[in-house]
């Protein structure tokens, strides 16, 4: 369906409201493929098409919400009854609402791509074979591969109110996984990479094929570490991982409920001076770019962080007004759940120097591989931080024995106030974040006693 | 079209979601050009919660969710596709989408597919979450934050969220299968920020299982809150956790997790047959301590992870993967167990209707042993104790796992000392399966969880006694 027919649909249901009643509709329709193949095979493929609305009431402050994987007309009805229904039983607040109109304009941006559609399974199919027979080819070593992925979807949404406000958007994406693995003695290493474009042609198998065979084969022989204290050097996918979970808890809704180590901090500076983070859905190169966020404002840019001080959070309509700073247009949602604040194409700003050179200027410190357990390791109330590690030892600017088997433990609040070093070389990873590598220093690694 | 729910008023009989004779023909069209196997699964999901946070009932959110998916396996190529439209156009469309995506080309007879039904046997349900008024639900989230609020000034934030789902599936196969099952969960958690002089602490309870309303009956919400508010406020005190390697002591329930990830993840089928699990090629070793009996058990109680067939219309079962230290088997789903020429332990699961299945834990455990749990925690001169741990993560490949520490204490002298700050334990699966010391008397299951694999999220439980680890590495700041 295209997001006009899609606006028809959530418009009829919004015309339905009564008098003291807002309603906002969301609905969303997509299309997808998923390829895996295995030992020069495909192993399963996948065609999709898939539907959602999801209905949000409000009746004098009273929020009630409901949603299904269907556009009919018997559950869009269904849907909105159970919604007003959900709205009789919640408790009123003043700020709650649907998002206003407030006069930004919106940012044209193309997300689609015709070649999505375009391209023959066929050669979808290749993009993930290809893939396999690259990585099992490009180092002896590697033993086998678990699993190749190939995957694309198109997506078309739309939203409407009572407020007036409408949008609707499309856009496609693909990508590529792959995780290699390489026996070790009587264990097995493994290396996971992937990448994401709005269409296959931009895909960056080079990038996976690289990533995926060297961090598998250069943790051969790795080791548990003994207990001490390193410089962290992340390249861009991690350091998306961390500085992504760090800018989570900038979140309207976190601050006004007292669940971020970061409240009352604005003006403050709560970083090192070569962090500057900057939320920017209106930059269309960023893979987080959109025209609307998820209560149907534009998007716009929000300076985070700017020199290691912070400049704000990042408002939904309801902590918008609940603050008195009004919507930062980061309402983010999908379409069955409701919106609440959130990050949409964070971008980190560049340094100088290249991975190698961060590298280079390390003494003791540790260029990591890969993060492990970060959703049961990272507390983002407290900020305390605690994760599995993996990677190669850095000594004297070089990079030495590989190590597995042990932790990196610090506090969100620490981590940004030890970042020593930003690199100038950015990559746009697939989650919408921007960032060059950088450097954190004096982490508290757990290894061997 | 077939209405999905129409005969749904009876809670111990699964609705037919779909007539027969359309799931026959579907079949026959999916295998018409020669596949070697087809099947149709057929999902409605009914989901209802209430959330409170910040001392205000945010919002009540309802989700209806219906569909079908349907596989068809030629060679070694598996095609899917899954529509939301149950009608007979829908399911053939989505039936020729498979088979086109299985790249099945032959000319085959027209299969004669005919269904036999098996029985069902859906889960425990005495109350229907869905015929309990809104209110209530409300009344008893407003309970939990008054409560927890009223443990101390230094509570800062409660927010507290109940839960409930009711899945039917219907599953039938070119094979001739045809089962239902019915499955209805019920969750409560509560969630307490303390605030002090050195910042936010955080503490929780979560309880689930499958069944109904009755849930309220096994627990008391005021006792949850209770638990979450005072686990909150006394890490408010604690010290930052060790670092390095020590022996750890687990206390019963959440500690499950540890054995979730450490093997059971390695002990999947689909990963053992590619390389990717630690425990490839080791059945009939000794694997771990003698005292290490592990099971695998979907028929279990009411636990989370229950149900009475799989999604791919096997029944559940109890499955002993390592007996007395010695690996006896892997867990099994339809389609490995297929190449393989052997029977499906039951363990084939999926997301949704959405979702190709593959082989899932379901309620995963340590067997209970003989030793009281105080002889463990005083046989310790100096380690950690945890009383609950968080999520985990694991590399099956590598054996390497983590899992957090959400409420721990030193142990000093065989006793229980200092509250410790949260931090992550490291070790590798087969490694710490050698090193269990002890395993304590005191059997408890943990709460329920969600576990994922390649994106999909199912049910599970897990549960352990109180057990000793020789040595993990524990992540804190402490020097």
């Amino acid at each position: 369906m295209t997001p006009e027919e899609l606006l028809t649909v959530a418009s009829r249901v919004v015309e339905k409201a009564g008098n003291d009643e807002q309603i906002e509709v969301a609905c969303s329709h997509g299309r997808s493929t998923s390829i895996r193949a295995y030992e020069g095979e495909v192993e399963s493929m996948t065609t999709a098409e898939s539907h959602a609305i999801g209905v949000r009431v409000l009746v004098e402050g009273r929020e009630g919400f409901a949603s299904a994987g269907s556009l009919d007309d018997d559950v869009v009805g269904e849907m909105l009854a159970e919604a007003r229904d959900n709205a009789r039983f919640a408790e009123a607040d003043p700020h709650v609402g649907i998002a206003k109109p407030d006069g930004v304009d919106a940012v044209d941006i193309d997300l689609w791509r015709d070649s999505v559609a375009e391209m023959p399974s066929a050669d979808k199919i290749d993009l993930a074979l290809n893939l396999e027979r690259r990585v099992r080819d490009a180092d002896e070593r590697i033993t086998g591969v678990r699993a190749v992925s190939y995957g694309d979807s198109m997506g078309s949404f739309a939203l409407a109110s009572t407020a007036g406000i409408t949008a609707a958007t499309r856009a496609t994406s693909a990508s590529l996984s792959v995780q290699a693995l390489a026996l070790d003695g009587d264990r097995t290493q493994t290396g996971f990479a992937y990448d994401g474009a709005r269409e296959p042609a931009d895909l960056d198998a080079d990038r996976v094929v690289d990533r995926a065979v060297s961090h598998t084969v250069d943790l051969l022989g790795s080791t548990k570490p003994k207990t001490t204290t390193v410089d962290l050097v992340l390249d861009p996918h991690l350091a998306a991982t961390v500085l992504g979970l760090v800018a989570g808890t900038l979140t309207g809704d976190r601050v006004l409920k007292g669940r971020s180590p970061f409240v009352d901090r604005v003006d403050e500076v709560i970083a090192a001076e070569t962090l500057t983070l900057i939320d920017d859905p209106t930059d269309p190169d960023s893979l987080g770019a959109d025209s609307h966020d998820g209560e149907g404002l534009a998007c716009r840019r929000i300076p985070l962080v700017e020199q290691g001080v912070l400049r704000g959070y990042l408002h939904d309509s309801y902590t918008g007004r609940r603050s008195g700073a009004g919507s930062t247009g980061s309402a983010v949602r999908s379409t069955r759940g409701l919106p609440s604040p959130g990050l949409q194409a964070l971008s980190v700003a560049p340094g100088e120097g290249s991975l190698e050179s961060l590298i280079g200027g390390v003494t003791e410190g540790l260029l990591v591989f890969n993060l492990a357990g970060l959703h049961s390791g990272v507390n983002p109330v407290s900020g305390d931080f605690s994760v599995g590690v993996s990677g190669r030892m850095i000594r004297d600017g070089q990079l030495a024995e590989p190590v597995n088997e042990c932790t990196i433990a610090s506090t969100l609040q620490r981590l940004l106030l030890d970042i020593s070093a930003v690199g100038g070389e950015v990559i746009r990873l697939p989650n919408g974040v921007s960032t060059p590598p950088i450097v954190i220093g004096g982490v508290a690694l757990s290894g061997a006693a | 079209m077939t209405q999905a729910g129409k005969n749904a008023d009876d809670p111990n009989k699964p609705a037919d979601l779909v007539d027969r004779e359309l799931v026959e023909h579907v079949l026959s069209a999916a295998t018409v050009r020669g596949a070697d196997f087809a099947e149709v699964f057929v999902e409605d999901v009914d989901r209802g919660s209430v959330n409170l946070d910040d001392g205000r009932i945010e919002s009540l959110s309802s989700g209806r969710d219906r569909g079908a998916g349907i596989r068809v396996v030629a060679g070694k190529s598996t095609g899917f596709a899954h529509t939301a439209d149950l009608s007979t156009r829908g399911l053939m469309a989505a039936a020729e989408a498979a088979a086109d995506a299985a790249k099945v080309s032959g000319d085959a007879e027209v299969r004669q597919i005919s269904l036999d039904r098996r029985s069902d046997v859906p889960g425990p349900v005495a109350v229907r979450p869905a015929d309990i008024e809104k209110s209530t639900k409300v009344e008893l989230l407003r309970r939990a934050d008054e409560i927890a609020r009223g443990r101390g000034d230094a509570i800062s934030q409660v927010a507290a969220r109940y839960g409930e789902s009711r899945r039917r599936i219907l599953v039938a196969n070119s094979d001739g299968v045809l089962s239902g099952d019915d499955q209805t969960r019920t969750m409560f958690s509560v969630s307490c920020v303390a605030s002090g002089d050195a910042g936010l602490q955080t503490g929780s309870e979560t309880v689930g299982l499958s069944i109904g309303w009755e849930l309220f009956d096994r627990y008391d919400v005021e006792q949850l809150a209770s638990n979450a508010a005072d686990r909150a406020l006394t890490k408010l005190a604690a010290r930052p956790a060790p670092s390095g390697t020590l022996p750890v002591v687990i206390g019963p329930g959440s500690g499950g997790v540890l054995f979730h990830e450490a093997c059971g993840h390695g002990l999947e089928a689909d990963l053992v047959r590619k390389g990717a699990s630690a425990f490839a090629g080791r059945l009939g070793d000794e694997v771990a301590s003698p005292l290490v009996t592990l099971i695998d058990d979907g028929t279990m109680g009411d636990e989370w992870g229950r149900y009475a067939i799989d999604d791919e219309g096997h029944p559940a079962g109890r499955n002993v993967l390592i007996e007395d230290g010695v690996l006896v088997d892997y867990l099994w789903d339809g389609l490995r167990a297929r190449e393989e020429g052997r029977n499906s332990t039951g363990n084939g699961r999926r997301q949704s209707y959405r979702h190709l299945p593959m082989v899932r834990m379901t309620n995963t455990y340590l067997a209970g042993g003989s030793t009281e749990p105080a002889d463990i925690i005083a046989s310790v001169d100096e380690g950690v104790y945890v009383a609950r741990l968080g999520g985990g993560q694991v590399n099956t490949a590598s054996g390497d796992f983590v899992f957090g520490m959400v409420e721990a204490y030193l142990i000093e002298n065989g006793q229980l000392t200092a509250p410790l700050r949260e931090g992550q334990l490291i070790g590798n699966g087969p490694k710490v399966l050698t090193q269990i010391e002890a395993v304590g008397n005191d059997f408890e299951m943990g709460p329920p969880g969600t576990c994922g694999k390649d994106g999909q999220g199912v049910p599970v439980g897990d549960g352990v006694p109180t057990l000793k680890v020789a040595e993990l590495t524990i992540g804190g700041t402490a020097s």
